[in-house]
């Protein structure tokens, strides 16, 4: 029985051997053909017009932009749900609200593709001059309002795990619940939520339907939030509904967009990885 | 006003911000739903149910996106949740303290945060193409079941944690061997927590869009899928392609759509939740 068992458990790992083997080999014909160096510096990403650019850098910037917008909003958002539902909420009205908040993790990107191309797009407009119809600024928000919730939860989580002594340490002293939230709580509490904050923007950068419907399919250097950009995932979305021949180099183009996010990705949960087990048995 | 005061003054101040931030996600929520419902409501009838995809908004509906959507659940359920159950179990009662295991959990923790498009990208190739799949339901069905692993693997292992040891060693004392013990003491203690949290991965799978659109899962269908060979399409594709109609007719079935598929998300969330609820107060050890 262990045996079977143990199988099923190699299944994960051979998943990772998949993605990581998928990834790189397509990804080493696309290299073959086009060099690193053009991939990482060439500030133009046309890979189906006639004049051939394949410059990961306004996919990457589209990427970030959209991912920035997001962080903005919901890091702050977020741990100040989290320091309220922890250190100031009676019980019971937490008990109510946290799986209402969940919902809003729960809600396929789809959908929120939709409200923020249909909804927070023309309510921005009627504010913000010469924003696009598709905008990095609408799908950034909405992209934050989506990981709000998993910034909140996983950050409540590491404050309700600071033993009760140190708060109650804190009262003694006098200090309010506001001083013993920031200059207590949060700091016993951060690698937790930083933790929290790293997941939050791994998931915004690898977060695809709402800016392939909202933030548009254009690749576009810029830092500008009005304008229509491309994320690295709107691309991979766009270019896999067209009929690519497979082995042309534009099929190839997909595994080396995808083999970018994945090492950014990887990058991320990595050291979150590292800082939950570093840090982890800090009170035991 | 002594500084006391206006520390008083500020902690009061920030409880009403942190009230204010907190009911700004439940009014997003709100805002959003009704929004929907608004533009979609008039759309759900028995005609959108039934009705096939057609160039025509007013005449276009769900049924063969809702017919896939069933496929895909049932069979990613019956590929992922036997490999789940059977992972976490090795994870948390076999593999305690090695190297192995904690390359397994490195492994595991990675894999859990991989964008679910990348396992679109691994779908393609694998099943897709090199296994002859196609764009069929069975290959929908394993890259979602492989997406949704990591999930069932970490809730099963959360559930099996909440036993306690006691339990175990109640079991071995009894002449019981490891199986023994997990298969007649263990699992059946944790079920209501490896029941929830599949459910939950489940629901995350039906709301997928990105890793089958990358396997190339079509958009238009005009048929009902009858076996796990056939081409497919689902919900959340079925949404995304109306969003994309120049015609503005569309956006009131994209949003007809959505209600739909709210209405099963939500409906799946609800179980998972009462069932975490009720099985938090009965066990007490």
């Amino acid at each position: 029985m262990k045996r079977v068992l143990m199988i099923c458990a190699i299944i994960t790992v051979l998943t990772t051997v998949g993605i990581v083997y998928v990834l790189f080999s397509e990804s080493f014909s696309f290299f073959q053909q086009v060099s690193l160096w053009d991939f990482l510096t060439d500030t133009k990403w046309s890979p189906i017009s006639t004049e051939k650019h394949f410059g990961i850098l306004p996919l990457l910037s589209g990427t970030l932009l959209t991912t920035f917008i997001a962080m903005i909003f919901a890091v702050p958002m977020g741990i100040t749900i989290a320091i309220y539902l922890s250190e100031y909420a009676p019980k019971k009205f937490r008990y109510y609200i946290k799986p209402l908040l969940e919902i809003l993790a729960a809600i396929p990107t789809v959908v929120y593709g939709f409200f923020a191309l249909t909804v927070v797009t023309p309510f921005l407009q009627g504010y913000i001059p010469g924003l696009a119809g598709f905008n990095a600024l609408s799908a950034g928000l909405v992209m934050g309002i989506m990981i709000i919730p998993m910034i909140s939860s996983l950050s409540e989580d590491a404050l309700y795990a600071v033993p009760k002594s140190l708060r109650e340490g804190a009262y003694g002293m006098g200090s309010t619940r506001l001083q013993t939230s920031f200059n207590v709580i949060l700091p016993a509490a951060s690698s937790g939520i930083i933790v929290s904050v790293i997941l939050a923007f791994a998931r915004a950068v690898g977060e695809t339907m709402i800016v392939t419907v909202a933030a548009g399919n254009m690749a576009n250097l810029t830092a500008d939030p009005r304008e229509t950009v491309a994320t690295i995932t709107a691309f991979i979305v766009n270019m896999s509904t067209g009929d690519v021949p497979q082995n042309s180099i534009e099929y190839q183009t997909i595994f080396a967009a995808g083999v970018t996010l994945f090492v950014f990705t990887f990058l991320l949960n990595s050291i979150s990885f590292y800082i939950k087990k570093r840090f982890q048995e800090k009170y035991d | 006003m002594t500084s006391a005061e206006k520390n008083r003054i500020k902690d009061k101040l920030f409880g009403y911000f942190g009230l204010a931030c907190t009911l700004f996600g439940i009014i997003m929520l709100l805002v959003f739903l009704s929004d929907i419902v608004m533009k979609g409501w008039e759309k759900v009838d028995f005609d959108f149910l039934t009705n096939y995809s057609s160039s025509r908004p007013k005449k276009a509906g769900i049924y063969p996106a809702l017919a896939g959507t069933l496929w895909i659940l049932g069979l990613t359920a019956l590929i992922a949740i036997p490999i789940g159950i059977a992972a976490g179990i090795y994870f948390e009662e076999y593999a305690k303290k090695s190297k192995m295991a904690n390359f397994l959990e490195i492994n595991l923790a990675n894999l859990a945060g991989v964008p679910s498009i990348i396992y679109g990208l691994l779908g393609l190739q694998i099943f897709v193409r090199s296994l002859n799949f196609g764009a069929s339901i069975l290959a929908g069905a394993c890259t979602l079941a492989l997406l949704i692993l990591p999930i069932i693997i970490v809730s099963t292992r959360e559930a099996l944690k909440a036993v306690p040891d006691s339990i175990r060693q109640a079991s071995y004392g009894m002449g019981a061997n490891t199986w023994q013990t997990i298969w007649h003491q263990v699992l059946p203690a944790s079920a209501g927590g490896i029941i929830t949290g599949i459910i939950l991965a489940i629901s995350r799978a039906i709301g997928e869009t990105a890793p089958l659109i990358v396997i190339g899962a079509a958009t238009y269908i005009t048929y009902i899928p009858e076996g796990p060979m056939d081409k497919f399409t689902v919900l959340p594709m079925q949404v995304y392609d109306w969003i994309g109609m120049p015609d503005p007719e569309f956006a009131k079935n994209a949003a007809g759509g959505i209600i739909i598929l709210l209405l099963i998300t939500f409906l799946l969330n609800g179980i998972a939740v009462y069932l975490r609820n009720r099985w938090q107060k009965k066990v007490k050890w």
